[in-house]
């Protein structure tokens, strides 16, 4: 079994009420956090490894070393508890089940970088994480873990609840800041980084749920222990939520550098029903889908499922078995990319509704010939042209669909039917 | 009380408790637009959508222009612009639901119980909306019933969902298991 960090406290049901998480070993992080220089504590971050779990990678202690130290400006956290990268469900985990271990890391964060004011940013239909988190908070506060002067270190913090209210686009850093401005949640062009320019003009780091969860874990065992678990580039271990077609699915962390396949088969028990394994999205649905081959032939981490033309993202792990048609799959994913489009890019606009439009039609029999290669056209016009990944986020995907599962599509299109429907159905719809 | 000024011209006001909940939101923001969504939100809860009197007296509350209010307010899907039914529910169609059933629901809804999406029934009782990824892909397929989450649905289950709206019974939310 993997070494719990973050899933630890999962299975126990009192974890998130203040007295039970003091006892084991909750908030023990700060007393050393506070001796330590702000500066030392970034650098102690950088060395772990620890990289952004909301999907982009990215080095959570360089992200803080890009804002700057003297500023006469106050600077915000924002905790990016959206979510909603289909397939991923890991944050409401945190949220429910151990909510104060992402106020400690939010303490560690804020005390490094010197930030006095965060949001969390949750979504909006996540009414118990909210509740549950907001419980945690006034916990915090009435106990010296947040407020003025957290446990006598001088230290000032306060956390707010920002509640979302259903698009996509804002778990996008920038859609997100302009989301808390109470604006559009349409995401800004950069550079400028948040880091320099975010919230309200100001410097702002913005952190997914997860990767602030890992912090009390690397202050109390020392970035040491944390760089030593995982592969070489891909450290410590990661909450992987996986759906599908398995026998239990669910939230399962690990650390990286296993084969991917055994991963998802001795978490879940595998396969459900007996059924034979089609295909394996490996990083929510924005992430290129890999065929079972690929799934059995990959590692899990960063780099790895980067080789074998995808990505890791938020690690959502969703299982497709031979019974799930990939026209279906492809139409509902680009039905969701063209309703949470923003608007603002044409290329997005138009080409996630185009794309959706023809999945549509190929699912329902009524696709062209020259349909497959319109779909491989059209992508690379979405792909790095916009402000924000959204349409890379479906270009991608959609690509891999045509060219990894080619043949579905054409059965589709030769026989004017889904070949996975009742035959009444199949042309019913035609 | 509506009549007292001319730019007032609802009668929405905040109730009591939201007008407390309203003040205290403002302290939290260096901005009063930063106050826009959570205001949206005290006026959801108030009066379970949000009708063009009250996007006027949100932007009345915060000095913003009434367009940005309108704008902002069309853009988040959970910003209802039209009455819900009592027990509004919205099921996921994203890829996990889909795969692990969630079109069967659809029909089962619409062939039993008359509740088709984007519809409210004639009584007033279901509003059904399909939404996109609830975050609960691993008790899929899931849906919501007003603030609850009913998770690992089957048809059974929803007909017992049902049946307890009728009966005037919010569905209870299932503990979060350990994985």
């Amino acid at each position: 079994m993997s070494k719990q960090i973050l899933s630890a406290h999962f299975g126990n049901p009192d974890a998130y009420k203040l007295d039970t998480y003091v006892e084991l070993g909750g908030y023990r992080s700060l007393e050393k956090l506070f001796k330590t220089d702000p500066g030392d504590v970034i650098e102690n971050v950088k060395q772990s490894g620890l990289r952004g779990r909301g999907g982009a990678g990215f080095s959570a202690g360089m992200k803080w070393s890009f804002v700057p130290k003297d500023v006469d400006k106050p600077k915000y956290l924002c905790i990016n508890a959206d979510e909603g990268e289909p397939g991923t469900f890991k944050d409401r985990k945190i949220l429910v089940l151990d909510p104060h271990r992402l106020i400690e890391g939010a303490v560690i964060c804020c005390y490094a970088v010197g930030i006095h004011t965060a949001y969390i940013y949750i979504r909006g239909e996540y009414d118990t994480p909210i509740r549950r988190f907001q419980g945690a908070i006034d916990e915090a506060y009435a106990n010296g873990y947040l407020g003025k002067n957290i446990k006598g270190s001088g230290f000032d913090l306060d956390i707010y609840i920002h509640r979302g209210a259903g698009a996509y686009i804002c778990g996008e850093e920038t859609g997100l800041i302009e989301s808390v401005e109470g604006k559009k949640g349409q995401p800004r062009p950069k550079p400028p980084f948040p880091a320099v320019i975010g919230l309200f003009n100001c410097p702002t780091v913005v952190n997914n749920v997860e990767t602030l969860s890992n912090l009390p874990y690397i202050i109390n065992e020392g970035w040491e222990a944390y760089a030593a678990l995982g592969s070489e580039k891909s450290k410590g271990t990661m909450l992987f939520s996986i759906s599908g077609e398995v026998q239990r699915p669910g939230v399962y962390e690990q650390e990286f550098g296993v084969n991917l396949w055994d991963f998802i088969e001795g978490a879940t028990g595998g396969m459900k029903d007996g059924k034979t394994l089609k295909a394996v999205v490996p990083g929510g649905s924005s992430s290129p889908v890999l065929t079972a081959e690929e799934a059995r032939n990959t590692i899990l981490d960063y780099e790895s499922i980067a080789a074998a033309g995808s990505m890791l993202g938020s690690g959502a792990i969703m299982v497709l078995s031979e019974d799930v048609c990939m026209a279906k799959a492809l139409k509902v994913i680009t039905r969701f990319y063209a309703h949470e489009s923003c608007g603002q890019c044409p290329p997005c606009r138009e080409g996630t509704f185009w794309l959706a439009r023809i999945a549509d039609r190929i699912e329902r029999g009524e696709g062209q010939p020259e349909d497959l290669d319109l779909i491989l056209d059209i992508c690379p016009y979405m792909m790095g042209m916009t402000v924000c990944v959204l349409a890379d986020a479906i270009a991608m995907p959609a690509k891999s669909y045509i060219e990894k599962f080619r043949g579905e599509f054409e059965q589709h299109i030769n026989e004017k039917r889904c070949p996975y429907t009742d035959e009444a159905a199949g042309s019913a719809a035609g | 009380m509506a009549d007292m000024e001319n730019k007032d011209q609802t009668d929405f006001v905040f109730n009591d408790e939201n007008e407390k909940k309203f003040r205290k939101t403002l302290e939290q923001y260096p901005t009063k637009m930063a106050a826009l969504l959570p205001t949206l939100w005290l006026a959801m809860d108030q009066k379970g959508y949000l009708t063009d009197e009250i996007l006027e007296y949100v932007a009345d509350r915060l000095e913003l222009s009434p367009v940005h209010v309108y704008a902002v307010a069309e853009f988040y899907t959970m910003f209802l612009r039209n009455p819900p039914g009592k027990y509004h529910l919205q099921l996921c169609r994203n890829l996990t639901c889909t795969i692990c059933g969630s079109e069967d629901l659809i029909a089962h809804l619409a062939e039993t119980y008359g509740i088709f999406p984007g519809e409210t029934t004639e009584d007033g009782l279901f509003s059904l909306e399909l939404v996109e990824c609830l975050g609960s892909c691993g008790t899929a397929p899931v849906m919501r019933v007003n603030d609850r989450y009913c998770e690992n649905l089957t048809a059974e289950k929803l007909d017992k969902i049902i049946e307890g709206c009728k009966a005037g019974v919010e569905p209870e939310e299932e503990p979060m298991g350990v994985h």
